[in-house]
């Protein structure tokens, strides 16, 4: 058959590239900007968007879907269209995706320091963004199957299918985890309450990881190793084993994140049991890549490509290794909670994804402007230092992670926490934080260097679209063929349509249905457990805008050491009215489940206006805004109903009176502040310079409130028994 | 727990996805040559590497 000519779509690749080097530098200087406060807790003082509990989920959020997510797109969309030897099927959505996603990314860093977001991690965005989200996916998907229907390859090489299941599975994911009911524009509740939605968030946060983190890149390796290398993959046979073994293996490993909380036990098992296995896809993959550089090791000693391309997937080993070992209850019970994981997780991120990508960019942006890298002394000095940077961060944080959990868990001969004090337990792996913060540094300089050397590179030059000539495929009619069956068609043209249509009945089917079903679920209630008063859910509300949960748990395990620190162990009945649940993933800060009734309120009003006045060496930044701030009840009215729309049950008297009872509750809350004198105390005259001021119209009544409510229900009654 | 139940069944459902286009491509013939796959996908087919052949030895002869 005649050869046609046609013209790869560079210029979208272009784009995505340079996304992918501007968000990455962004989300890790403000990594960086976070890694620093826990050395130098104050040097932000006062500026509420520069808080660590807003850019933290800021700094997550940027390094995965705006750093890692740009990266994939530029290397989806080159390896793709060569792979199939054919253009993307639609500049228009290549297009939307770009430019869709460029807008997605700056709302998230508009609105994230602003303190919009949902809570769950690595989905705080909003529920407007989220449509966006979800729409823009939509065009990328769209685009991607659509090209792989109009390619000139039969064979679709393993990579492409790594694209594939990304597309379709995050769809369903994001959709899923995000069903929330707006109350107003910028805020809303996840439809899901308490252990539901703990186990929906962590079904995604897991599956995120592995779709969003590990099956693109796997598909870039796939495609970017052997090219760097010039060698094919050491054996595709075992690529075809790997990747269907993965997708269906993966997708189950979700309720690990969850062991010994009140997820049930069946659950926590299936979600080990799975973790478990997926170690033989996952080091089939990485010997795989590793293997495909076999013979060629003389040359990983000089392109600084490939020693990235070596470190980050024996990253990839490492990580997938320490992954099912965590999921372990035994070692889980040690790690989760602490910086353990914040390591597992670098190793994945600054190794595997970082390492792959920007070595990708070191192969492929010299290609797009047909010119050669500038430097590749500096990229070789740049692996160097990004090598050295991504240990000093991990190793202290491993160290970190063991020793604040022996701390934890440490009992005196008589019986008493020998750390009672959490603080002690801190003060204790400072030094390691600062390693890290210095880890970090030295990650970011390396890529600062990539980024002067790629603009040298380019520097004069001009992308292209690439010209190309391949024969098509022998057409194929879309339509019945004369002669030919219903089902052979179905069977030829069908496969597509019926993967689109199960995925549009699902989505469709399961929206409408979800949140009906959840009203009336029936997790058992305890009886003692009653919603939150509307200032309370105020104070949630606060809590949830700055962050608490980056830093604070919600969830006590039943171990003998945490009962004894935080109080009974948490019971999934408690949370029942938790829309959206706040069990946190890292206790850089005490567990907060039963912080109710456990200090007077005075004592929260000066902590959080200075946290070292009441806790000497305290690293928790200073609220002091959340003291000065006026409190805005006026969505309370639209806050209650959607709550009482997703099955909270107020009265209609509560929600009319809604207002009257926020100003009552927090009326007597000031009169116990004032009773105790906080009008000596420094942190109000700091805060207020000596005038006097009406401290029930203030946030800060609202989170105490909150804060005092917590835990008390089930605890409550205990009390009175003693009595 | 409706959660769980709802998350397996949406797992199941997108396993059901897979299981569909992994039985349609072994249908297909995807899977019946392991090996030139690997090797096809080194070679270059654009123009410009003509111009340039310094960039022309992306090929495998170097095995």
């Amino acid at each position: 058959m005649e050869k046609q000519k046609f013209y790869y779509d560079d210029k979208i690749v272009k784009l995505f590239s340079w996304a992918t080097v501007v968000w990455g530098i962004t989300a890790f200087t403000v990594g960086l900007m976070v890694a620093y406060l826990y050395w130098f807790p104050h040097y932000m003082d006062g500026i509420s968007w520069l808080s660590y509990g807003r850019l933290r989920p800021l700094h997550t959020n940027a390094a995965i879907f705006a750093f890692v997510g740009n990266g994939i797109f530029a290397g989806t969309y080159y390896s793709t269209q060569r792979l199939l030897k054919t253009r993307m099927a639609s500049d228009l959505l290549s297009k939307i995706h770009f430019w869709g996603w460029q807008f997605i990314i700056v709302l998230a860093a508009i609105t994230l320091p602003l303190g919009l977001n949902t809570s769950k991690e690595y989905a705080e965005l909003e529920w407007p963004i989220d449509i966006l989200v979800a729409l823009v996916w939509v065009a990328f998907t769209v685009n991607l199957i659509w090209t792989v229907v109009k390619r000139r390859v039969r064979h679709i090489y393993v990579a492409i299918w790594f694209y594939i299941s990304t597309a379709v599975t995050i769809a369903m994911l994001y959709i899923f985890n995000n069903l929330e009911l707006p109350a107003t524009l910028t805020k809303s509740y996840s439809v899901y309450s308490g252990v539901e939605d703990a186990v929906v968030q962590w079904w995604y946060g897991h599956n995120a990881v592995a779709f969003f983190l590990t099956t693109p890149i796997l598909g870039l390796m796939y495609y970017f190793v052997p090219k760097a290398a010039k060698r094919p993959i050491y054996s595709y046979r075992l690529s075809i084993i790997h990747f269907w073994s993965l997708i269906f293996i993966y997708i189950w490993a979700g309720p690990h994140h969850l062991l010994y909380s009140a997820v049930p036990e069946w659950a926590q098992v299936l979600g080990t049991i799975f973790s478990l296995m997926l170690i033989f896809p996952s080091w089939g993959g990485m010997i795989n890549g590793l293997l495909t550089l076999r013979g060629a090791w003389d040359r990983v000693r000089e392109d600084p490509i490939l020693k990235m391309y070596v470190v980050a997937i024996t990253s990839y080993g490492m990580s997938t290794f320490e992954g099912p070992m965590l999921s372990f209850k035994s070692l889980n019970a040690i790690a989760h909670f602490t910086d353990w994981i914040v390591a597992h997780v670098h190793v994945g991120t600054l190794g595997w994804n970082g390492f792959l990508i920007m070595g990708m960019l070191y192969w492929m942006v010299p290609r797009l402007y047909k010119t050669k890298l500038y430097s590749k002394k500096l990229a070789n000095q740049h692996f160097w230092i990004g090598t050295i940077g991504i240990l000093l961060y991990v190793i202290p944080m491993y160290v970190a992670g063991w020793t604040q959990a022996l701390m934890w868990k440490e009992f005196n001969p008589d019986g008493t926490l020998k750390y009672g004090e959490f603080m002690d337990t801190v003060t204790e792996i400072l030094p390691l934080y600062y390693m890290r913060a210095i880890g970090g540094t030295l990650y970011l300089t390396g890529a600062l260097m990539l980024v002067y050397n790629l603009v040298k590179t380019v520097k004069g030059h001009k992308v292209e679209d690439t010209a190309a000539e391949a024969a098509p495929l022998k057409p194929i009619p879309g339509s019945r063929q004369p002669g030919e069956d219903f089902h052979n068609w179905l069977e030829r043209k069908g496969i597509l349509f019926t993967v689109l249509a199960l995925i549009a009945t699902a989505i469709g089917g399961a929206v409408e249905i979800i949140p009906t079903i959840f009203i009336d679920s029936n997790i058992p209630k305890i009886a003692a457990v009653k919603p939150y008063s509307p200032l309370e859910v105020e104070g949630r509300d606060i809590y949830i805008r700055e962050g608490c949960n980056n830093c604070h748990s919600q969830m006590i395990r039943p171990f003998r050491s945490e009962v004894e620190r935080y109080g009974p162990y948490s019971k999934a009945g408690e949370y029942v009215y938790d829309h959206p649940f706040l069990w946190g993933s890292k206790r850089t800060g005490p567990d907060l489940m039963r912080e109710g009734g456990k200090r007077p309120n005075l004592w929260h009003f000066n902590h959080m206006y200075r946290p070292a006045s009441m806790m000497y060496g305290s690293i928790m930044p200073n609220y002091s805004w959340i003291v000065k701030n006026d409190l805005n009840a006026s969505d309370i009215h639209a806050k209650l109903k959607t709550l009482k729309a997703l099955g909270v049950p107020y009265s209609e008297e509560e929600i009319q009176n809604a207002p009257a009872l926020v100003e009552k509750q927090a009326k007597e809350i000031a009169a116990d502040l004032e009773a105790n004198g906080v009008e000596k105390s420094p942190e109000y005259q700091d805060a207020f310079k000596g005038e006097k001021v009406d401290l029930s119209k203030k946030e800060i009544v609202a989170l105490i409130a909150y804060l005092q409510r917590l835990g008390t229900d089930t605890t409550k009654k205990v009390e009175t028994a003693k009595k | 727990m409706i959660a769980l139940y709802l998350t397996i069944f949406i797992s199941l459902i997108l396993a059901l996805i897979f299981l569909v286009l992994f039985l349609g491509s072994v249908k297909d013939g995807q899977f019946e040559d392991a090996y030139t796959p690997s090797v096809r996908m080194l070679f270059e087919d654009e123009f410009d590497l003509e111009k340039n052949p310094k960039k022309k030895n992306n090929q495998t002869n170097n095995n």
